[in-house]
């Protein structure tokens, strides 16, 4: 792994639990990794134009900010059709993620998932009624797994050593 | 954990919230920059931050990596948990780094599969190790659903509870 290769893994294991919450935040991290404020906010830069990094920012806690139910809804819908009805799906503005993964038969039919986010079991519900009927025919089953405990939430760990 | 309440957020806790989301700047002072944009004071945003990180009203605040980007990987998992077990199995499975996300879920028909998790490995062949790891803690089969396309991903949900706790 080359030295820039190094930098940037430093600087993901310093960051990943969060950016420091002071008013300099990169000449803080600078500091705690022997660099420069500037490399690091090149670096930081660099890696956003990647799309290393997604986004900096906050990352809420639904619950706490009002989405309470939280349904994600799963469709078994024609292989060779699934890429038109994804994006379909996916362009839908109560929609947050959609994504084609693969069955697991016989215990898991479904290939398309489609995650809904609202106030209640029944605004979520709704929501994925209208998702039914945009699917049309093309869906042959369909079920609906609410959320109903946070077990962990942690997000990305990778550990210190060099991997 | 247990499902927290819809939390206690003032005007500004929210206007914070919906505008932080992504685009935080990179610049000396990022915090009186954003701050600026929101009208209140650098050591306010830091405060309110700090604040709401404590309370657990947001996860993070930071970068949000994305593992693929640098050969790693990101793969949604499920297991059948049987009621009995749970407590047995849900220590186990959040016992390893790998596991980013947890969530117990119930199906409105007749699905299964109630432990829904995220690994979150290094490498693409670690998902793998981590799955074999987790069945043999646990005694039970993990079914990886590995995303072969995404439609649209934008987690961006503005704040609904206005004027705080329902």
């Amino acid at each position: 792994m080359s030295a820039n290769d190094d930098l940037d893994r430093r600087l993901i294991v310093a960051t990943q639990a969060g950016l420091p919450l002071v008013p300099r935040p990169y000449h803080a991290l600078a500091e705690q990794l022997g660099t420069t404020a500037d490399e690091v906010m090149a670096r930081m830069n660099a890696m956003l134009e990647r799309g290393t990094i997604r986004r900096i920012g906050a990352v809420p806690n639904h619950y706490a900010i009002g989405y309470t139910a939280n349904g994600m809804s799963v469709w078994d819908v024609p292989d060779e059709r699934i890429d038109e009805l994804g994006a379909m799906v996916g362009a839908l503005d109560f929609v947050t993620h959609a994504y084609h993964r693969p069955r697991a038969l016989p215990a898991w039919p479904y290939n398309l998932f489609a995650m809904v986010h609202g106030s209640s079991r029944e605004e979520v519900l709704a929501k994925v009624a209208e998702i039914e009927a945009l699917l049309g025919g093309d869906c042959r089953r369909h079920d609906v797994l609410f959320s109903t405990e946070i077990l962990k939430k942690t997000g990305l760990r990778i550990s210190n050593s060099a991997g | 954990m247990p499902r927290p309440e819809p939390a206690v957020l003032d005007e500004v806790d929210r206007r914070i919230i919906d505008a932080l989301q992504g685009d935080f700047p990179i610049c000396d002072r990022p915090y009186a920059a954003a701050a600026e944009t929101l009208g209140i004071g650098e050591d306010e945003l830091i405060a309110r931050l700090q604040s709401m990180l404590e309370r657990k009203v947001l996860t993070r605040f930071g970068p949000m990596f994305q593992i693929e980007r640098m050969g790693g990987a990101f793969v949604l998992a499920a297991m059948a948990v049987p009621m009995a077990e749970w407590e047995r199995v849900n220590s186990a499975v959040n016992a390893f780094a790998e596991v980013a996300h947890n969530y117990r879920r119930e199906s409105a028909l007749d699905t299964p599969f109630n432990m829904w998790f995220v690994l979150a490995t290094e490498t693409k062949e670690g998902i793998a190790a981590a799955v074999e790891k987790i069945e043999t803690a646990t005694g039970l089969p993990v079914y990886p659903f590995p995303k072969l396309k995404e439609y649209f991903v934008e987690m961006k949900l503005s704040v609904r509870n206005a004027g705080g706790a329902a």
